[in-house]
């Protein structure tokens, strides 16, 4: 098939970046998205040009490196898939696809469609930790985990920490990925003696990167390519509200 | 051979005698100590965030060492240990099958087809049983039964279920915890973390490794890191073949470049080709995608029994099926090692039985398990893989059975180190895939994870500080000759790169280089075949350095410039694994010599000949150099591997 790509250049943080058109023709409906660009790339490296920064690695759907926005799209319009697992029989011959980068405040774009996502690992070292140093740990049976908490601490622990979730939030908020963190260790019997330092600390963390608040838009969600429920949110809220308790201040003080 | 010269043979002399089971207590209770005060005035270096780099920095800076962490991902979370589905191996017996330290030693030392070394494998068998508690501690959210108690299931090589999981997603969620435990570190002030840094080159002064040339990914900034050691946890080096289950940017660079430097690179002809994995759909291919060997517990892997049979596989009849593990590996069926599955599917293709285009593939089939166990079962415990097939082929694996067939996905070899993990330059420790150590010529499934996370928690935070407790070392920082000149090599090879401004991109060579060596150096190897191969690669290797074109500039993120230099590492690699592979007269494991079979077309070693390591020195623009280790087995003795 036949694509027409308006694509996001800028040339580096301090450029204004703007939109440009590329054709691509014999798309395969079995390509990946990614393989898709490829193509172009190469094309444009044969003619000359500069290719399209994108960011991308396993190109298997786990290692959330790749974040594109896909005519407005956090990672395209197939639910629950990465962009590099979006396959072009998703779109039809004659398409023309926007795609730009992540856009959030917490998230400058590098060059192209490339962003810094280093916010996020400044949450995860401001608690999203259980502290467990090398060589201290009991035995693994010395504590069993029911089985519908463990489950459900893996159902938050699928957080691939893409972005997807910031990039599509009308307040650019990093919460679901703030909440995915706090709710797997805190449903976990060793994530207790942290629970309530750890939801200040990634809390805080989150709004000292520049993340937005979040007004349960639910946009998050619903592109998150590992579908971690909105309740998730909640149960931050919960710990939060408890941590604040416990500490005697006001909530967001 | 007209191809390399041999040189003195090399001992593992670290690992004590005695008996085995006491050997790393022994060898722990007699390495040298730092004591704390001292730790903070010493720097490690650690290159690579996967469970090995990524636990090693993080127990590291926990005993008090300074350290630096680089990773050329945009956060250590990304490293491809993340993509690892299956599971960890621990010989925890749990399920009182008959499991112990010693049945996991035996299985690991058999599965490697008798060509690793025995006191390395019983240590990892020894710390699996820690890797599993520490990692339950950290929160990771294992698979878990009814009572609350850890769930295991089985994998290939083995007839006991020893193989903890979460999910499709076990590599993640341990990467997941040793990431946290770096993060926390990261936040205390005790890890410098770079992300998006590419280690360019070592720096050796006085003959011990004390720093790194980096490039800054995102400014193009070359800088030069010293340090009191170097630790390299840079994974393995499956991209030579262009198409692999690896990640696009996973690189052999760090090791090359330490192996241009003077470490020996062991084994390199070992690779893994791992037998379930979704077929090529066209030339546009870019990466290939595992579907983890769990699946084996429950699909069943058949072709028809007569060629050219392009029925839909459910109008096949029951009879006309050949489900050929089970038929020829009655007592392991479809759980035998990856090496026997893949080659076994390659016969099947080979006699014209291959299902999907090209009649490249087996079907891997689950319509027994969905009807015995319900598709809700089969979802419960393959769901993710599932939908992951599907997104990928557009089919639906619970109505038609999955088209596998085998694709690249591990280095068994790497570089050289002793029992302490150090290579042959002091004061550079390797771990994790990048080394050559624990799997001999096959690695089973479930145990990259664990030798990953056994040298980063447990292994290397005990030998290194041995090592550093023969320092102070002198200080030395970036003004240092030896240092000008490696940044000097570095920015000498970018400009290289860049002004050649040919006529064809590095992906095209990529490409072209991973046909040859998939070809040739794939799944059977002959000798005709791999001469031809050295000469394929030597002209293109010339060609890609006239006619390459590098679009940009140093100046800032340039992807086709990290691409450039990898592949031009990857063609030195590319020539040494066929040398390698031409010299090893013998079949095991991974590496498959056509003209070494027995009858029935089984892997026929040659331990008379070849019971060594190949550790090759690099020879500069001559030859590279042969040195053997010699393989001694005490407690588990080679026999033909057999699954029957």
């Amino acid at each position: 098939m036949n694509l027409t790509l308006r694509i996001w250049r800028q040339k580096g943080p301090e450029d204004k970046g703007r939109m440009v058109t590329y054709k691509v023709d014999d798309v395969s409906p079995d390509m990946s998205f990614l393989e898709m660009l490829d193509v172009l790339n190469e094309r444009l490296i044969l003619q000359g040009e500069e290719p399209v920064a994108f960011d991308h690695d396993c190109r298997e759907g786990i290692c959330g490196m790749c974040g594109l926005m896909i005519n407005g799209n956090a990672h395209g319009p197939q639910r629950g898939t990465t962009a590099c697992q979006l396959h072009m029989r998703q779109f039809s011959d004659g398409d023309t696809i926007d795609i730009e980068p992540w856009r959030a405040r917490a998230f400058p774009v590098i060059k192209d469609l490339v962003v810094n996502r280093n916010a996020f690992d400044k949450i995860i070292a401001a608690g999203g930790y259980i502290t467990a140093p090398t060589g201290s740990a009991p035995e693994a049976h010395a504590t069993p985990v029911a089985k519908a908490d463990a489950d459900a601490a893996f159902e938050s622990a699928a957080c691939i920490g893409c972005g997807a979730c910031v990039a599509a939030c009308p307040n650019g908020s990093g919460m679901l990925f703030t909440a995915a963190k706090v709710t797997q260790l805190s449903l976990l019997p060793q994530g207790q003696p942290e629970r309530y330092t750890r939801v200040i600390g990634m809390v805080d963390a989150h709004d000292e990167a520049g993340f937005g608040g979040c007004t349960n838009a639910g946009e998050c969600t619903a592109v998150c390519p590992k579908g971690i429920p909105l309740n998730t949110i909640g149960r931050l809220n919960r710990d939060y509200l408890a941590a604040t308790a416990k500490r005697g201040g006001t909530p967001g003080s | 051979m007209d191809l390399y010269t041999e040189g003195d043979p090399i001992a593992d002399a670290k690992a004590p005698d005695g008996p085995i089971e006491t050997r790393w207590e022994r060898r722990r209770f007699e390495a040298k100590l730092v004591n704390p005060a001292n730790r903070r005035k010493l720097t490690v270096i650690v290159v690579g965030t996967g469970l090995a780099g990524g636990s090693a920095a993080a127990t590291l800076a926990e005993q008090g060492y300074q350290v630096k962490s680089y990773c050329y991902q945009d956060s250590p979370r990304r490293a491809h240990s993340i993509a690892a589905q299956g599971g960890i191996n621990a010989a925890k017996n749990y399920r009182n099958d008959g499991d112990s330290v010693h049945r996991l030693f035996y299985d690991t030392v058999k599965g490697g087809d008798f060509r690793s070394r025995e006191s390395n494998v019983h240590r990892l068998a020894e710390v699996s049983v820690n890797i599993i508690d520490q990692c339950v501690a950290q929160g990771v959210p294992f698979a878990r039964e009814y009572g609350g108690l850890l769930d295991t299931r089985s994998f290939g090589g083995a007839q006991v279920q020893r193989t903890f999981y979460a999910r499709g997603q076990t590599g993640q969620q341990l990467l997941l915890g040793a990431y946290q435990a770096l993060e926390r570190q990261i936040g205390l002030g005790n890890v410098e973390m770079n992300a998006r840094h590419e280690m360019l080159e070592l720096v050796i002064v006085d003959g011990r490794a004390r720093g790194i040339v980096v490039r800054d990914l995102v400014t193009g900034e070359i800088t030069t890191e010293m340090a009191d050691a170097v630790v390299l946890a840079s994974g393995g080096y499956g991209n030579v073949f262009y198409l692999s289950t690896n990640a696009k940017g996973c690189n052999v660079t760090a090791s090359w470049r330490a192996h241009r430097k003077g470490a020996y690179f062991a084994n390199p002809c070992y690779t893994q080709i791992h037998p379930t994995c979704i077929p090529v759909s066209g030339d546009h291919q870019s990466k290939l995608t595992l579907m983890s060997e769990s699946l084996r517990n429950d699909g069943r892997v058949w072709v028809p029994k007569a060629k050219g049979d392009n029925r839909a596989p459910r109008d096949i009849p029951e009879d006309e099926r050949d489900y050929y593990l089970e038929r020829i590996y009655p007592s392991f069926g479809n759980l035998v090692p990856r090496d026997i599955a893949s080659r076994a599917a390659k016969n099947v293709c080979d006699e014209g039985r291959g299902v999907g285009p090209g009649g490249l593939g087996v079907y891997l089939d689950f319509a027994d398990a969905i009807n015995r166990l319900g598709r809700k079962a089969i979802e419960a415990k393959y769901g993710n893989l599932f939908e992951m097939y599907e997104r990928i082929t557009g089919e639906d694996p619970y109505q038609v059975p999955m088209r596998i067939y085998p694709a690249v996905h591990y280095t068994m070899g790497g570089l050289w180190v002793d029992y302490d993990l150090q290579s042959t330059i002091p004061g550079l420790f390797v771990i994790g895939e990048a080394n050559f150590s624990d799997h001999g010529a096959n690695r089973l499934g479930a145990s990259a994870l664990m030798q990953g996370l056994a040298d980063g928690y447990f292994v290397l935070p005990n030998t290194l500080a041995n090592y550093l407790a023969s320092g102070p070392f002198d200080k030395v920082d970036a003004s240092h000759p030896a240092a000008v000149e490696a940044r000097a090599t570095v920015e000498d090879r970018l400009q290289r790169l860049l002004a050649i401004n040919g006529d064809r991109t590095v992906d095209s060579f990529h490409r072209e280089l991973g046909q040859i060596m998939w070809e040739h150096c794939g799944m059977e190897r002959s000798e005709a075949g791999l001469r031809k191969a050295i000469d394929e690669i030597r002209t293109l290797r010339d060609e890609f350095w006239q006619r390459v074109r590098v679009p940009g500039d140093g100046e800032g993120l340039n992807q086709s410039l990290e691409k450039a230099g990898r592949v031009a590492d990857f063609f030195e690699l590319a020539e040494l694994m066929c040398i390698d592979a031409l010299h090893r007269e013998e079949s095991c494991g991974g590496h498959f010599r056509a003209e070494h079979q027995t009858p029935d077309g089984e892997a026929q070693r040659d331990d008379e000949r070849f019971a060594y390591v190949a550790a090759w020195e690099y020879g500069g623009t001559g030859q590279p150099v042969l040195h053997k280790e010699d393989l001694k087995f005490e407690y588990v003795h080679p026999t033909q591997r057999s699954y029957k």
